[in-house]
């Protein structure tokens, strides 16, 4: 058995030239990609007007069906967006990378949180890793916002005054119902204030126990004892509460807000589900790569199993949520809420990737991650986790786009580009922020316990 | 079956000593019946040798037969032999499915898993467990050694081996 005097405890991460190199190379390729997606869309602006023509027949084929309230939708949908612009292509899918990167960095402090309040002594090892995640928040904070205020008018219905005001041809008696949701105390249609502070709050929030919990560890470093880690357990707990609350109100303001119409009980969840699994996955491809630099020692496939599981079955709990929400809205067949599977289903340009989405979050994880052996090697974890990723950004882009550009959408240089070139500066982010402090909390009180850990 | 009657027994205090304990006499050639202790004890499969159990795999195919047979049941109650339309949907809507097929999978592989682990443990509800040495279920590490299985090996050879192994006594135990 190994004992603490093998291993070194002040290992710090050494960020290399060639790993910021690999990172930028992958950025640049991405932003090459942006550049020729825009050109192109900027290219086919006839194309793109040919192509809204058709959209308001099917719209209007489609109004036949579902009755009034969608018809009134419908009408002002083609109404007011004739003009298709590439800018709003482009900061659809900004918006799509921002809810899902920040997504992504807050699920590194609640694992962190998580781990602290349920008093596991496991993943010890990577703690310092789940939490350097929440680096990237202050950021993703700055991108929501400046995002929000230049383009919320693109991505959001709900932002267009005439729909608020009687007589004005838009009424949407519907919207107007949910617009305190938005504006209150304001008059609707003005400035959403409510809407905006919530997304300063939540971020704001997220930020602070960041910064609480991170500092509490690192004093833990050179002070010791394990009053720290009551401390911490104490933090943890707190933070949870106020995460199940915010991670829910989020999905709803971000996501769930561009279908105005549309509502589904379980969306929160839905949306943690798919954050918690990325995340997750991301956390696991970080440490694989630290293992394979040769940090970590103490962290072996046993860990591994471990985090392994926790992506099994966070897949599968996905997939449970996703399916809930689909199954009840296919049986039901309610105009109001079956519309939101139709845009999809129905759609050549999104059709296919919700098979896309769940063949890689669903049928690929639980297949290959069920063995016990899959799950204790790198090889299998790193195809896996990388995939995972790519699902979930997937789910993301069929909850925000169709909503957002309707025909207009679909996978293409830009959303590629979009997709490389933003996940690459998260990295850089996120692994600066690793480099700066110790990677192993070093007086944790269940340092023992991770060493012997063994399933 | 007839089963073994005559076996020596190795008894330890430590688990640390009973892991060194099994890796030594195994060593030597001394084949262990079997080790019982009072909790479960961290790597002591992996020095006995014991390849995994393969209950994984009979509960995945149970699962399989669970899938398939709900899947078949549903399809011809609900689209053979007596179709029925139930909200627009086809006679066949898959995603209505998915709950009970579920469920049965579900059901088939717990149920299945048990079965196997009862059959293969030998664990039928009329068993008679042989009691090695009352003390297992207490403090004591208690390493069974059958001794026609070892015939080739002298008694008193194992017993010193035990002796030397850290054992705190070793003992004859007779089943009628």
């Amino acid at each position: 058995m190994a004992h603490v005097t093998n291993f070194n405890l002040d290992q710090k991460f050494d960020f290399t030239a060639a790993l910021k190199k690999t990172i930028m190379m992958v950025g640049g390729i991405g932003a090459i990609l942006l550049v020729i997606g825009i050109f192109t869309s900027m290219g086919g602006d006839s194309h793109g007007g040919h192509e809204a023509a058709g959209h308001q027949t099917e719209h209007v084929a489609a109004a036949d069906d579902h009755g009034d309230a969608h018809a009134a939708e419908a009408g002002h949908e083609t109404g007011g967006h004739d003009e298709f612009h590439w800018s709003k292509r482009f900061f659809a899918n900004l918006w799509i990378n921002n809810v899902y990167f920040a997504g992504i960095a807050i699920i590194g402090v609640f694992f962190f949180a998580i781990q602290y309040a349920a008093q596991a002594g496991w993943a010890t090892a990577i703690l310092r890793v789940m939490i350097s995640f929440g680096n990237w928040l202050p950021f993703a904070a700055i991108m929501m916002i400046v995002t929000y205020f230049i383009a919320g008018h693109d991505l959001f219905h709900w932002t267009h005054h005439d729909l608020f005001v009687k007589d004005s041809g838009h009424y949407d008696s519907i919207i107007d119902g949910k617009g305190g949701f938005f504006y209150w105390p304001l008059a609707k249609g003005s400035f959403p204030i409510f809407w905006v502070a919530r997304l300063v709050i939540f971020f704001g929030l997220w930020i602070f126990f960041f910064n609480k919990l991170k500092n509490l560890s690192l004093q833990e470093d050179i002070n010791g004892g394990d009053s720290y880690w009551y401390n911490i357990r104490k933090w943890s707990a707190i933070f949870l509460v106020i995460f199940a609350v915010s991670s829910s109100i989020s999905a709803w303001d971000w996501i769930m807000s561009i279908d105005t119409h549309w509502f589904s009980t379980l969306f929160g969840w839905y949306v943690f589900a798919s954050w918690f699994v990325a995340g997750l996955s991301s956390i696991c491809l970080v440490t694989i790569m630290l293992k394979e630099r040769g940090y970590l020692e103490m962290f072996n496939e046993n860990h591994l199993h471990d985090l392994a599981k926790f992506i099994f079955g966070f897949s599968i709990f996905w997939t449970y949520l996703w399916f809930s929400q689909f199954l009840l809205i296919y049986y039901a067949n309610i105009p109001e809420e079956s519309v939101y599977f139709l845009e999809r289903l129905n759609s050549d340009k999104y059709g296919a990737f919700i098979f896309v989405n769940i063949i890689l979050n669903f049928v690929l994880p639980f297949l290959v991650l069920m063995t016990r052996d899959s799950k204790r090697h790198t090889i299998f974890l790193k195809v896996v986790c990388t995939l995972i990723i790519i699902g979930h950004w997937v789910d993301f882009f069929l909850m925000v786009q169709p909503g957002t550009l309707g025909h207009n959408g679909g996978v293409g240089f830009m959303e590629v580009g979009m997709f490389l070139l933003y996940g690459s500066v998260v990295i850089m982010v996120v692994l600066t922020g690793l480099s700066k402090k110790n990677l192993i909390a070093k007086n944790h009180p269940m340092l023992e316990e991770t060493y012997h850990h063994h399933i | 079956m007839e089963r073994d009657t005559n076996f020596i027994l190795g008894i330890y205090d430590d688990e640390d000593v009973l892991k060194d304990a099994v890796t030594k006499v195994r060593e030597s050639g001394v084949k262990i019946h079997e080790v019982f202790t009072p909790y479960p004890v961290h790597g002591l499969e992996d020095v006995l040798g014991y390849k995994r159990s393969k209950l994984p795999i009979a509960a995945f195919l149970f699962g399989m037969l669970g899938t398939c047979l709900a899947l078949t049941m549903q399809v011809l109650m609900m689209s053979v032999d007596w179709p029925m339309i139930i909200g627009g949907k086809d006679h066949a809507p898959l995603p209505d499915f998915i709950p009970v097929t579920f469920e049965l999978t579900v059901l088939l592989a717990s149920f299945g898993m048990v079965g196997v682990f009862m059959v293969s443990s030998n664990l039928k509800p009329w068993a008679q467990p042989r009691i090695f040495d009352l003390r297992s279920t207490d403090d004591k590490h208690v390493m069974a050694i059958d001794i026609a299985h070892n015939a080739n090996i002298e008694e008193t050879k194992i017993k010193e081996l035990l002796q030397t192994s850290g054992a705190s006594e070793v003992n004859n135990k007779s089943f009628e």
